[in-house]
């Protein structure tokens, strides 16, 4: 699956099917710093996401725009 | 995953209340949060003036959306700090949020009504940016809620924000900071009431909000926060979060309930301040920081306020 990070913005490719919490622990990316995205919609931990499929992993953690 | 409340399939789990959402119920667990606070605190009553400080970033324009799914009479105030690609973008998420929502906004740019941007400003009264621009915000947001007769300014500073404060300041000590830290801020001559209604939720459910809310906000970072301590705290604190869920909120409503009293009586000496001699505002004497930049960065110091002051000292640190 394509996978959007940002600040910096910039795309991975990651392997699916797996679950969300899953494709984050194996990023390294801790749950409480970001939000999961498919379609405009937050997707819990626990949801399966395949392979064509294209999330976004948006952090959730300002420094800055408070 | 299903709704705790109605169990349909939820949208974000929030594990230190051992909840689970959808996003209309979400959105409503937010409103309640929000509301507690306001009484908890006895932040403003319901028919108050509020001023919002809003950037563009999600807390702030979740706040302001908030405060008016509550009834609460909500006004914006965004300030133009001329951070280039930046505070053009955050700006265009205001404005956006302002047409969809028809709500009043006051607009402030540095450049247009100072003659210096935060860069400029910086630079040359040899601030930090994030110095130059807090000590901007504080003293153009004071004024702007008093001359615009607001009853309360309110911020939207979250638990992340203020647990990663206090976590700053008590790792440092630092005993006049923790004296201020609290929710609400009394108002005083030269000063607004001020106030932190989303102290009771987090930095993850606020992104929820908005984008359950389709709030369209700026999720790219200033470039003037690049590696600020803050973030390490925060990132820090998560790290303990993800192991054992509640701990930020213990932190911070722990030093309230437990802690801050002592701050406050152990650091007040009794120095009262004197107005700015040129615009008013309380200083400890001479004219105000905030004068001695603009004068520094090459503008026009300007708005003369009548108010006697009192005491507030700088708080420090980025936003
Ligand atoms: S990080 Fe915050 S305080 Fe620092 S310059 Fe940017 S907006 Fe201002
Ligand atoms: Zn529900
Ligand atoms: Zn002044």
């Amino acid at each position: 699956m394509i996978v959007r990070l940002r600040n910096p913005e910039r795309q991975i490719e990651a392997p699916g099917p797996a679950l969300v919490s899953v494709v984050l622990e194996r990023l390294g990316i801790d749950r409480e710093g970001v939000l999961v995205i498919r379609n405009g919609t937050i997707v819990p931990g626990d949801t399966r996401l395949e392979d064509d499929d294209e999330i976004e992993i948006r952090p959730v953690i300002s420094g800055g725009a408070g | 995953m299903k709704c705790t409340v109605c169990r349909e399939p939820a949208l974000i789990d929030l594990r230190r209340h051992n909840a689970a959402f959808c996003g209309e119920h979400h959105s409503r667990f937010c409103r309640d949060q929000v509301q507690r606070a306001i009484d908890d605190f006895d932040m403003f009553a319901p028919d108050a003036r509020v001023l919002v400080a809003v950037s563009g970033g999600k807390d702030s324009l979740a706040l302001w959306h908030l405060l008016k799914a509550l009834g609460y009479d909500a006004h914006g105030l965004y300030l133009g700090l001329g951070i280039g690609e930046y505070s053009d973008a955050s700006r265009d998420h205001v404005l956006a949020f302002t047409d969809a929502h028809d709500v009043p906004l006051v607009e402030i740019d540095l450049l247009d009504t100072f003659g210096y941007d935060i860069p400029t400003g910086a630079q040359a009264s040899r601030r930090t940016p994030c110095s130059a621009c807090g000590l901007s915000k504080r003293h153009l947001f004071d004024s702007a809620a008093l001359d615009g007769g607001f009853d309360v300014l309110a911020t939207g500073h979250n638990l992340d924000d203020e647990a990663a404060v206090l976590f700053g300041n008590v790792l440092h000590w630092q005993t006049e900071y923790l004296a201020r830290q609290q929710p609400v801020l009394p108002a005083g001559a030269g000063f607004p009431r001020k106030v932190k209604p989303l102290v009771r939720l987090s930095e993850r459910e606020m992104a929820a909000y908005c984008i359950i809310n389709g709030i369209d906000y700026q999720v790219d970072e200033c470039p003037m926060s690049a590696g600020n301590r803050h973030l390490a705290y925060k990132e820090a604190l998560n790290g303990i979060e993800s192991r054992s869920p509640g701990s930020k909120a213990d932190f911070y409503f722990g030093f309230l309930r437990s802690a801050a009293d002592v701050f406050q009586t152990a650091t007040d000496d009794g120095s009262e301040p004197v107005p700015c001699e040129t615009c008013g505002a309380p200083c400890s004497g001479g004219r105000c920081a905030f004068c001695r930049l603009v004068e520094r960065a090459g503008g026009e110091p300007t708005m003369v306020r009548v108010d006697a002051p009192t005491r507030r000292s700088d708080q420090g640190g980025p936003t």
